[in-house]
Parts: C-alpha cells; sequence; structure tokens
C-alpha cells in the first residue's frame, strides 16, 4: 500500500519531466520565448508534484525496519548498494539540478539551465533503475548466494553485482515503469490542456503543449507495449504462477488462449505472447501445482515436491547452525544437503500447495483494466493527434473531454500494474526463497494496523492538498499573455 | 555562472535568493517541511520503532536464523 502511494507520484514526476525538458529544449534551439514560458508553466506543476510525492518513500525504509524486519535483515547485504546509489543520486541530482532548474532561470545561461532541467527528469529516471534493480531481485533473485551463517542473500562477487544489475526482470520492470510514466505525463499534459481549450483560454499555449504531450505520451504509448510483452516473457520463464492468475488460467497447454474478457477469447494468443512460440506451452494453476515438463523438456516438480525439498533445506539450515561449532563434519553434510536444495527453501515453509496461489480474481481484472486503459489512453493520444494536425479539436469536444478523464484513468493503470506486478507474486516477498509470513516481523495485528491507518491518514491529507494546488495552478494559467496568432 | 568565485557561494545565493523571493511555492516549502517533522518526529519515534534496533550483527543473524528455521513465530511487539 505503502509503495502504490509512493507510484503515485513518480509516473507523473518521469513523464512531465520529459514534456518540460522537450519544450525547454525548443525554447534554446529556436530562441522563442513562447516555449520558455510554456515550460515554466509545466515545470510549476512538476514542482507541486515533486513536493508533495518527496519523500513519500522514505516511509517504506521506516516499514522495512519495523513490519518487514526478517526481510530486511535477509535482503541488507544485496539491497544496501543499489539503495545506497538511489540515495545518494536522488539527493544530490535532484537537489542540485532541481534547484538551479526552479530558482536558476535568471542566474545561470539558457544551456546550462536545459542541462539542469534534462538531468533532473534523468536523475529521477536513473533512481528509478536503482529501486527496480531491488525490486526485480525479489521477482527474479539472480546474483546472489544464501550464507547461512549470517542468514543473508548476498554479493560475492563484482559479476554477481553485475548480475543483479542487468537482472532481465528488473531490465524490463525498469522499461515498462518508466515509459510508462511518459505515457502518464504525455496524457497529464494532453488532459490539462484539453481543459483550457473546453474553457477557451490560452488557446495556442494549449494546443502547442498538447502536441508536446501527444509525442511524449505515443513514444510511451509504443515503449509500454514493447516492454509489456517482454514482462511477459519474463513472468512466464521466471513467475509462471503470475502470469496463470493474470490470466486465470487453470489448465495450461500449448496454443494457450488469451482472455479478453471472461468467454471472450483469442486462440493460441497466450503463447504467443508468453514464449513468442504459437504452440509454446504455457502452464496453467493446476499444472504448476501438479508439476509439468516445459517447452524445453525440463521436468518442473509439483509442489508438494518443491514443499518436501524446501523443509529437507530449512531442516539442514537448523541443523548446521547448530552443530557448526560443536560437530563440524555433521554440520558439512547439513550444508551439502542445504546446497542441494535451497532453491526451494521458501517453499518449506508453506503449509499445503494452494498456498503459491494468489488472489487469482484481483490480478486477472486488474491485468485487464491496466492493459484496457492503457489501450484507450493510447487511442485518445492517437486522436488528439489527429485532431491537432486536422485542427479539428475545436469541434471534437467529446475528445478534449476524452483527454480530461485520460488523467485518472493513467493513474488506475499504473496502480493496476502495480497490482498485477506484486499481488501476482504472493505468497513470495523473494520469489521462491521468502514468503511473506517469514519475512514480516512478529507484529501483533494491532501495531501493524495502527501504523498502517496513522499513514494513510496523514498521507491521504497531503494528497488532498496535493490536488487542491495543482488544481489551483491548473486554475490560474499559464504566466504569460499569448499573441494573437502564432 | 558561479566560476572561480566557487561553487558553494553559487549554490547559497542560488538557494537564498530562490527562497526568498518565492511567491506560490512558499506553501509546498512548508508542506515538505510539515512532512519531514511528521515523518521523523512523530512516525519514525512513536510508531516506526524498528524491531531489531540495539542487536549486534551476530544477534540479528540468530534472531533471524530462529525465525526462519522454524514454522510460526510465535513472539508479538507491542507498542
Amino acid at each position: 500500500m505503502t509503495a502504490a502511494y509512493h507510484w503515485l507520484f513518480v509516473p507523473l514526476t518521469l513523464g512531465l519531466a520529459m514534456a518540460m525538458a522537450i519544450m525547454e529544449t525548443l525554447y534554446v534551439v529556436k530562441k522563442d520565448e513562447f516555449w520558455k514560458k510554456a515550460a515554466k508553466f509545466w515545470i510549476k506543476l512538476f514542482a507541486i508534484n515533486f513536493a508533495v510525492g518527496i519523500a513519500t518513500g522514505i516511509i517504506l525504509e521506516f516499514e522495512f525496519g519495523t513490519n518487514w524486519s526478517n526481510y530486511s535483515w535477509f535482503v541488507g547485504d544485496m539491497f544496501g548498494a543499489p539503495l545506497a546509489i538511489e540515495g545518494i543520486l536522488a539527493f544530490f541530482m535532484e537537489a542540485t539540478f532541481f534547484a538551479v532548474m526552479f530558482f536558476g532561470w535568471e542566474k545561470v545561461s539558457p544551456k546550462f539551465h536545459l542541462a539542469s532541467t534534462w538531468l533532473t527528469g534523468i536523475g529521477a529516471t536513473i533512481s528509478a533503475y536503482w529501486i527496480l534493480v531491488a525490486n526485480g531481485w525479489m521477482q527474479n533473485p539472480v546474483g546472489t548466494t544464501f550464507n547461512p551463517d549470517t542468514v543473508r542473500s548476498e554479493m560475492a562477487s563484482a559479476a554477481a553485482f553485475w548480475q543483479v544489475i542487468s537482472n532481465p526482470v528488473a531490465v524490463s520492470k525498469f522499461c515498462h515503469s518508466v515509459t510508462s510514466g511518459w505515457v502518464t505525463g504525455g496524457i497529464f499534459v494532453v488532459g490539462v490542456s484539453a481543459w483550457y481549450l473546453l474553457k477557451n483560454r490560452h488557446i495556442e499555449f494549449a494546443k502547442r503543449s498538447m502536441l508536446i504531450g501527444v509525442i511524449v505520451g505515443l513514444v510511451g504509448s509504443g515503449a509500454v507495449m514493447l516492454s509489456g510483452d517482454s514482462s511477459g516473457v519474463h513472468a512466464a520463464e521466471f513467475q509462471p504462477m503470475k502470469l496463470a492468475a493474470a490470466e486465470g488460467l487453470k489448465d495450461g497447454g500449448k496454443r494457450a488462449s488469451f482472455t479478453i474478457i471472461p468467454g471472450v477469447k483469442i486462440p493460441g494468443m497466450l503463447s504467443v505472447l508468453a514464449t513468442h512460440k504459437l504452440d509454446g506451452f504455457v502452464p496453467g494453476i493446476n499444472d504448476i501445482l501438479n508439476g509439468y515438463t516445459d517447452d524445453e523438456g525440463n521436468v518442473i516438480p509439483s509442489v508438494a515436491d518443491k514443499m518436501a525439498m524446501g523443509r529437507e533445506a530449512l531442516d539442514a539450515l537448523a541443523t548446521y547452525r547448530e552443530r557448526k561449532d560443536s560437530d563440524p563434519a555433521a554440520a558439512a553434510a547439513a550444508l551439502e544437503v542445504l546446497r542441494a536444495n535451497e532453491r526451494y527453501m521458501g517453499y518449506g515453509h508453506l503449509e499445503k500447495p494452494e498456498d503459491i496461489v494468489p488472489p487469482v480474481g484481483v490480478v486477472f481484472w486488474a491485468f485487464r483494466l491496466m492493459i484496457g486503459f492503457g489501450m484507450l489512453i493510447a487511442l485518445v493520444l492517437l486522436l488528439c493527434a489527429i485532431g491537432l494536425w486536422k485542427d479539428k479539436l475545436g469541434s471534437w469536444k467529446w475528445l478534449l473531454w476524452a483527454g480530461i478523464i485520460c488523467i485518472p484513468l493513467a493513474y488506475i493503470t499504473g496502480q493496476c500494474g502495480w497490482i498485477v506486478a506484486e499481488v501476482g507474486r504472493q505468497p513470495w516477498t523473494i520469489q521462491g526463497i521468502l514468503p511473506v509470513n517469514v519475512a514480516i516481523s512478529s507484529l501483533s495485528a494491532a501495531a501493524v494496523k495502527t501504523t498502517f491507518f496513522v499513514f494513510l491518514a496523514v498521507f491521504a491529507l497531503f494528497l488532498v492538498i496535493e490536488i487542491r494546488i495543482l488544481l489551483g495552478a491548473i486554475r490560474k494559467g499559464p504566466d504569460f499573455v499569448e499573441p494573437e496568432k502564432r | 555562472m558561479a566560476g572561480k568565485k566557487g561553487i558553494f557561494s553559487f549554490f547559497v545565493d542560488l538557494y537564498g535568493d530562490g527562497f526568498r523571493n518565492m511567491t506560490w511555492g512558499k506553501p509546498l516549502v512548508w508542506l515538505i517541511v510539515l512532512k519531514l517533522v511528521i515523518l521523523f518526529a512523530i512516525l519514525r519515534v512513536f510508531f516506526f520503532k524498528p524491531v531489531m534496533r540495539g542487536m549486534t550483527e551476530g544477534e540479528k543473524s540468530e534472531f533471524v536464523g530462529e525465525r526462519l528455521t522454524r514454522k510460526q513465530p510465535t513472539d508479538t511487539i507491542n507498542f
């Protein structure tokens, strides 16, 4: 919930940064004062979003120590490097370049200011990369070794660090998240501009801003589809249960169908999306529970078998820790058993095989809303491009309203994506290794509820304040009198 | 830009003048300050107490190792 709240602010930061940087580039390249004033207005909205979003991620770090202490210790070695880099980068790049961008219009040269505007956006994007390296590792824990002495997942070498930062899941999550931010930023610019057009205010400013919003949004939409395809292939490879839940696929097979809505299916489409082969095998929930053979002939054990191996690993871990000082030979034998079974260690904590099935209905519908709204936004952006090209936006009022409505839809789409990614991987905190019930601290339910509701109340208040300030700034409009006709 | 005058004094001027001449941004600055106070002086101090605060590295390993190798954690920590 905390991460989902933080994610309310990040997409607009990433997307609006692109739009305003492009506008300022036009100012510097074309030496057109119009673009300077336009960039200033969008930077103002960026600053409001940034001010309220700033530090919402800090609460996650508090929760690591309080609610997720076991997990926090377990991943401390691995998470330390990317999160430290993220913190330093975020602080220095944002504190430096954001200040120049915000305060420096009259103090630095236009080119230096432009560089600061780009670097503010690039800094936020790089920050997102390091966060998603950490998140990607939780979905596909590569590059680390479990150390039974420290009870931590550790990176043993520079090569391991490289494996972690080039984790394919992290890379595709980064591309998908950042480009979905571009869509949010693009449709935000389009929607706000559409509102001015409907109110018959700042017409030229609105049309020219909308063009930039359309470009950012459409480039983002194309990239979201490509990176989404890559995310689907990775889910099939590393988290097949997440894919099966997102599809509500009980029994899989070759030429698996993609469900648009219940009862409407495209034959073979799921196999194409998941494996890039028409006759690729996609396991369903029952296949994963009972075990199956994949396309490469690998036999994937049933969950019951994985649970048995997981329990062997946990027993061996307990034996190793008890005997490592008193009986080195027994400890060495236990360590061998642990190493043979450690990839299924998390399964040893499950009570029954069905525990690995996430809430299918939630993931299934979140997936459909994400794709459906994402496609709708892309369509509205495309129609806006046509409307701008044919100069028909004045008479296409329905499209202007659609542009405005798409702003909240972009946020719902982003939250649905988050639900698919995070609820879809339940019960795992770290895929296959650490389930949620072991990752959490032994807190009373009342303590967790208290912190959650305090957080909810405080941050809901901040959200209301942000929306009020943002709407006030939009209502006031850009700070210049535009020429009659350009 | 700052030139040889010093990057430090450039940023002091930048922030100083920026905050002094701020108009619509002032409520945002107060919002950030208020948020940081709530985060660090209230939530952190009274609600988000690190469970393993004060433990040595070895004790933390023991603590998590014990929880990892037993099925149902039973301890509760009440605030």
